[in-house]
């Protein structure tokens, strides 16, 4: 008998966007806390990177491209029911307003907000999500608190899944299932490593943060496994704020 | 690609600082209006216009506009 409210033992966890950065480190440390995994990306050799580096032997990974819908129903069918969703699968594209299109903006809506969605209603249609299961989505503070700038099309994106988050907050109730999101500042991990933003920039910005660094992805990890897990029973609907005291300022 | 229609083409991402300011040894850092979104609106140019990425370290070590032309000169190579 496990008294930890915190622990996520036995429980299955679905997370998007485990080939790396900040999907890799929830990955990881949920299998600490006594997950077991099922994670998905769409680079097979860092898919496996990250399951070789997982806890615990009761997990499965799955290459798949979640911007393609028959994919997405093939994945869905083929898993067992959830205990908990943590959608981090996420793109980020730096242009300044001027030059925004319509191309990138669906790109970036595609991936952020519609496949997230559009998989959740998947998972509920047949019946794959548990009653008093947790949906976690890895929003931003960037489009929900503030913005960053040449980031409109992210920011937007970003809002959007908070609108998401609460509307299915309010849908899934009745069932017991729980929406929340995490709203990190700046994390480190490769996200803005294409290159228009130099090292010396970002370590400009970091000393805007009260705490004098960007976070680390187990950080937002540690913030997701108390979501998913039944320390937050009665917490849906919400943002957690995870960003060092950025929007303190 | 021609050194006169970058230098333009530079010359249009600012909204303040007279046209005639601009020339191939522009030092554009000096320039008061420079600043880092304009730094990221002269990737999105230099995309758009000559079809090739630059990063930012690209800009941070260049002087003058000249020397941003010899970037994406490079690039396209």
């Amino acid at each position: 008998m496990n008294n930890n409210p915190f622990s996520l033992e036995g429980k299955v966890i679905f997370v998007t966007g485990a080939s790396s950065g900040i999907g890799r480190a929830i990955a990881i440390e949920c299998s600490k806390v006594g997950a077991n995994l099922i994670i998905t990306g769409r680079n097979e050799e860092r898919l496996i990177a990250t399951y070789d580096s997982l806890e615990g032997k009761i997990h499965l990974k799955i290459v798949a491209d979640l911007q393609n819908e028959n994919d997405t129903s093939k994945l869905v069918d083929e898993l067992p029911e959830l205990d908990g969703i943590v959608h981090c699968a996420g793109i980020v594209k730096t242009l300044p307003f001027q030059y925004v299109n319509k191309q990138d903006l669906n790109l970036i809506f595609d991936t952020n907000l519609m496949a997230p969605a559009i998989m959740s209603q998947m998972f509920l249609k047949k019946k794959k999500i548990k009653k008093n299961a947790s949906i976690v989505f890895i929003s931003s503070i960037s489009g929900v608190m503030c913005a960053l700038v040449g980031n409109s099309m992210y920011s937007a994106s970003k809002g959007a899944v908070n609108g998401l988050v609460k509307g299915m907050a309010l849908d899934l109730a009745p069932k017991g299932i729980r929406v929340n999101s995490v709203v990190p500042g700046m994390i480190e991990t490769n996200i803005l490593s294409e290159g228009s933003i130099t090292q010396e920039q970002l370590q400009e910005d970091m000393k805007r943060y009260p705490l004098k660094r960007y976070g680390k992805p187990e950080e937002v990890a540690y913030a997701t496994i108390y979501l998913l897990s039944d320390a937050s029973k009665w917490v849906t609907g919400s943002n957690l704020l995870i960003d060092g005291g950025y929007t303190l300022l | 690609m021609e050194l006169q229609k970058f230098v333009e083409n530079f010359a249009e991402l600012f909204v303040d600082t007279d046209t005639a300011v601009f020339n191939a040894q522009t030092k554009f850092r000096d320039l008061e209006e420079w600043s880092s979104l304009i730094g990221l609106a002269l990737i999105a140019m230099v995309d758009e216009q000559y079809g090739t990425k630059i990063k930012g370290e690209d800009i941070r070590v260049s002087q003058t506009i000249e020397d941003l032309y010899n970037v994406v000169k490079l690039r396209m190579a």
